[in-house]
């Protein structure tokens, strides 16, 4: 049987996964709420993140976290090159033409990637990569607990933004009723690729946030694909609060599944809960907040 | 001239067969058999507009399927064959039942085959029936009997048949009322529905078809190659491609999956000869999507050329 103390490590361990998990949830909520496609290319652009971040560290000797403010702007300028130039602009605005878009979108990008970087898996080293803190009966990472912390902030700044300004106003507006938005002088067509921009900005510091404890493969954004779908669908589609709560529930969910059902099985757990809320309750826990 | 080029693709495809070079009998095998994929995606995503992206999830039970009926229980894989295609329809039928009641459509369908395939994957890794992540090795004995072939030629001859099939099962889609009920779902499920065309059951029967096509390709790759893993079974790449072949050459078409079947190893060849990176032959056919995208939603059957223009879906 499996002690209360491994068990309370597992869901601790989970939670604090679940804070990166989140944010990349909350990029692909935030281009569904306003575009209403899934980006297909998400799990592809957040490897290109984590190259981007890989160089920054190994070639410029850039600490990961102060690498991240840097990412964060050059994921934007390349989300909002990709929709402006190419998703949006081959697509028509037809729905299933984006999808496929951004299918053919993450098809280049991750064979780019085997091209330019080889299919090995490359590691970063810091002085803090193993560091651990002793809170009562468990150890917990530190790198974990930053990337946990800072995932909480960005979240927090980005739905600040949204609710606030008047460029997230905007957008929420042409989430809600593009021709609406038009009539009072909003151009959605700049909007869909500035959302887009956004939301793969998230990327751009999950990735750096991932760095210190996750290995960097043209294949790595498979890995958190299916769960970043998964967040997603259980928190609702263009939900953000559920996009922060399915993004803990998922850390939580694998981390136990791992525990229980052992290392090869445990990822069902993940594709199952996904299966499920598609079947039963495909609006998800939270409806969208507009 | 042009106007015969169908007849002339069918001789084309014949003649390896009187050919003795192994390399022409298998790259021909290869392209018949991306064609054969890409049909049985066509057959519910093309003429139904399902956005598919999991369909691996057929190809590797068919392939599965008969491993374990022969290598478990002695089966006799040519009674596995048809066992399989029915697996196929029935796991296309369930598949095609949940999401369809539920009433999944777009990105929502794309990403719960997405998550079936996932499944099979992880099931297919892990438990014992199906050896885990070694796969199963299917014993040599080779014999036409054994389904297993001595010669290249017959393993052609066979992909040929069972492509010849799978356009039929297109054609008649072209020209059946259920073809046009399909064709009408997928130009405007409102409409559809108004016209008193049951939605549910019109996409599920299409899947359980298609998911019947694309498990009988997996009982040919097992029988051909002798070896199932779960990545090879249902891996993502095999569902791409799949949909690669289709959408590049035409979607909705009979001709379309063939046409893209060429154009894939053409391009695949070329790019091997000239830059042999791993990755760089994918690269471009994920561009090549994009353009298809960009410049010819309809694939390379919907150009206008006169002697293709007759291969085209009417529009409902």
């Amino acid at each position: 049987m499996i002690s209360l103390s491994i068990l309370e490590a597992g869901l601790v361990n989970g939670l604090l996964t679940g804070g990166v998990y989140a944010l990349i949830a909350l990029g692909l909520t935030l281009i569904y709420g306003v575009l209403h496609i899934v980006n297909f290319a998400h799990g592809s652009l957040l490897m290109v993140a984590m190259f981007g971040g890989w160089m920054l560290v190994e070639w410029a000797h850039l600490d990961p976290y102060a690498a991240l403010p840097l990412m964060i702007v050059v994921m934007f300028a390349i989300g909002w090159g990709l929709y402006a130039g190419v998703i949006g602009r081959i697509s028509g605005g037809d729905d299933r033409r984006i999808l496929l878009a951004t299918l053919g979108v993450a098809i280049v990008l991750d064979n780019l990637a085997l091209v330019l970087f080889t299919g090995d898996t490359r590691t970063i080293e810091t002085p803090y990569q193993f560091a651990v803190i002793e809170a009562g009966p468990l150890l917990l990472s530190v790198p974990k607990l930053i990337s946990f912390g800072v995932a909480i902030v960005l979240a927090l700044l980005l739905w600040a933004f949204m609710a606030r300004t008047d460029m997230g106003r905007a957008i929420r507006a042409v989430a809600r009723e593009p021709d609406g938005a038009r009539l009072v002088g909003i151009r959605p067509g700049r909007i869909f690729a500035l959302a887009y921009g956004i939301g793969i900005a998230c990327l751009g510091a999950a990735a750096c946030l991932l760095l210190p404890t996750f290995y960097v493969s043209p294949q790595v954004g498979n890995v958190f694909v299916l769960t970043a779908f998964t967040i997603v669908v259980l928190g609702g589609m263009g939900s953000f609060p559920g996009a922060v709560v399915g993004g803990l529930l998922i850390g939580v969910t694998e981390s136990l599944g791992g525990l229980f059902l052992g290392e090869s099985l445990g990822p069902i757990g993940i594709s199952l809960v996904f299966i499920l809320v598609l079947l039963f309750r495909p609006t998800g826990l939270f409806r969208a907040a507009r | 001239m042009l106007k015969y080029w169908p007849v002339l693709l069918v001789v084309a495809a014949l003649l390896p067969l009187a050919s003795s070079s192994q390399f022409l009998v298998n790259l021909a095998m290869l392209t018949a058999f991306s064609a054969l994929l890409g049909q049985g995606w066509n057959i519910a995503c093309g003429f139904g507009g399902l956005t598919s992206f999991g369909h691996a999830v057929f190809f590797g039970i068919g392939a599965y399927a008969v491993a374990i009926m022969q290598t478990r229980f002695g089966i006799n894989p040519w009674f596995g064959l048809p066992a399989a295609a029915v697996l196929g329809a029935a796991a296309g039928a369930v598949l095609g039942a949940a999401a369809f009641r539920a009433g999944l459509r777009g990105s929502y369908f794309a990403l719960v085959t997405l998550a079936f395939a996932e499944v099979f994957r992880i099931l297919a890794n892990s438990l014992e029936i199906t050896k885990g992540g070694l796969g199963i090795l299917i014993p040599l004995h080779p014999a036409l009997a054994n389904f297993q072939f001595d010669d290249r030629r017959e393993a052609y001859a066979l992909v040929l048949a069972v492509l010849a099939v799978a356009m039929g099962v297109a054609a008649w889609l072209r020209r059946s009322r259920f073809g046009a009920r399909l064709v009408a779902v997928r130009e405007n499920e409102d409409a559809a529905a108004a016209l008193g065309i049951p939605l549910v059951r019109t996409k599920t029967q299409a899947l359980a078809l298609s998911g019947a096509v694309t498990a009988t390709a997996g009982v040919l790759y097992a029988q051909m190659f002798l070896y199932v893993d779960p990545s090879i079974a249902f891996g993502a790449d095999r569902s791409v491609e799949m949909l690669l072949v289709a959408m590049i050459g035409g979607a909705g078409t009979v001709w379309g999956p063939v046409l893209g079947a060429i154009v894939l190893h053409l391009i695949q060849d070329t790019a091997r000869l000239l830059i042999d990176t791993p990755g760089f032959a994918p690269m471009l056919y994920g561009a090549i999507l994009l353009v298809i995208i960009a410049f010819m939603p309809n694939g390379i059957a919907g150009l206008r050329l006169p002697a293709l223009r007759r291969n085209r879906v009417r529009d409902a």
